[in-house]
């Protein structure tokens, strides 16, 4: 807590002392990425080197010396050279010297014989190196280019989210729909199966009323007939049968 | 350009004196100055796309040169003549 503190009072702080001592203070208040940035791209290798004649002198040393002795000058100080080291024997002549020779004629042989099979072997190697590499970057720059374009087609899908909005809304508004009428339909159907109940009750009612008055009726009117008019009833019924058997009888 | 910043081939003889002056004999100078000739003569006939045997056979001379002038003084012993 007490560095949250420092930290907090460090800038106030750095901002009381003079701009300079302030930048030397504190690194990090310096400014960053101000300078060109000089690393990439790296600069091509140079297709030759510098021209050396015979393998051994540069090209510079004939060219200073071309305008005071024109072109044999160099050669003229070369064996003026070789011939004044010899004599004062600065150079000693020796077994090394035979050595050396022979040593010489071997390697400029092999250089002459071998050596542009070796350049191209080597300019090969490069070539593939180099190949690689070029692959690397255009594969990686073809699968960017890919990349852009799956977006771009991204970007041209989302703006069909009109018509899938549309949609959507219209399967909703159906559901809706739907819902409402069956929930219309639910409460028909309930509605009538109450009124159908009282419906029913009633019929059932006037029913029982009805029965109910039939069988008084029918005791009461049991009940009123006295044994005197049974039979009353019972010689009207008989006289009645057989005036019915008499017609029946002219009939047939 | 100025003296004290011209590589030592483009220094003419009558100003050597005065660009002697200019350098910085120090150990991290020197240092400076062998890693910049060394970068310099590596840059012109070693880092090329098609060089020659020239870049090593330079070094190889300058190797053999320098070896003779270390051992001239065992070497003087096996002179052929005695007065020249």
């Amino acid at each position: 807590m007490l560095s949250r503190l420092v930290l907090r009072a460090a800038p106030a702080a750095l901002r009381a002392l003079p701009p300079p001592v302030a930048v030397g203070v504190l690194h990090t208040t310096r400014p960053l990425h101000t300078t060109q940035q000089s690393l990439a791209p790296v600069p091509p290798l140079p297709e030759k080197g510098g021209e050396v004649r015979h393998g051994l002198i540069p090209e510079e040393f004939f060219q200073f010396l071309y305008p005071k002795t024109g072109v044999t000058g160099p050669y003229m100080l070369g064996t003026g050279l070789l011939l004044y080291l010899l004599s004062k024997e600065i150079y000693v002549v020796n077994h090394e010297t035979a050595a050396a020779a022979c040593i010489l004629a071997v390697i400029v042989y092999g250089v002459k014989k071998f050596g542009p099979d070796v350049a191209a072997f080597a300019d090969k190697l490069n070539e593939e190196k180099v190949a690689t590499a070029l692959a690397m970057k255009n594969e990686a720059i073809q699968s960017l280019q890919t990349a852009i374009e799956e977006e771009k087609k991204e970007q041209w899908r989302a703006e069909g989210r009109n018509y899938l909005f549309d949609a959507k809304r219209n399967n909703i508004a159906m559901l809706l729909e739907a819902s409402y009428r069956e929930r219309l339909l639910m409460v028909y159907n309930e509605v009538k199966k109450r009124l159908d109940y009282q419906v029913a009750m009633q019929t059932l009612k006037r029913q029982k009323e009805q029965d109910y008055m039939i069988q008084w009726v029918e005791k009461n009117v049991v009940q009123s007939i006295t044994p005197q008019q049974q039979k009353e009833s019972i010689a009207k019924c008989i006289l009645d049968l057989k005036a019915l058997s008499k017609s029946a009888h002219a009939a047939v | 350009g100025p003296l004290s910043e011209r590589p030592l081939l483009e220094v003419r003889l009558g100003e050597l004196h005065a660009w002697i002056g200019t350098c910085t004999f120090s150990p991290r100078g020197l240092r400076g100055a062998v890693q910049r000739a060394w970068s310099s003569y590596c840059a012109k006939y070693i880092h090329v796309r098609r060089g020659g045997p020239a870049g090593i056979s330079m070094l190889l001379a300058g190797y053999c040169l320098l070896s003779y002038a270390w051992n001239y003084q065992h070497l003087k012993q096996h002179r052929w003549r005695k007065y020249h």
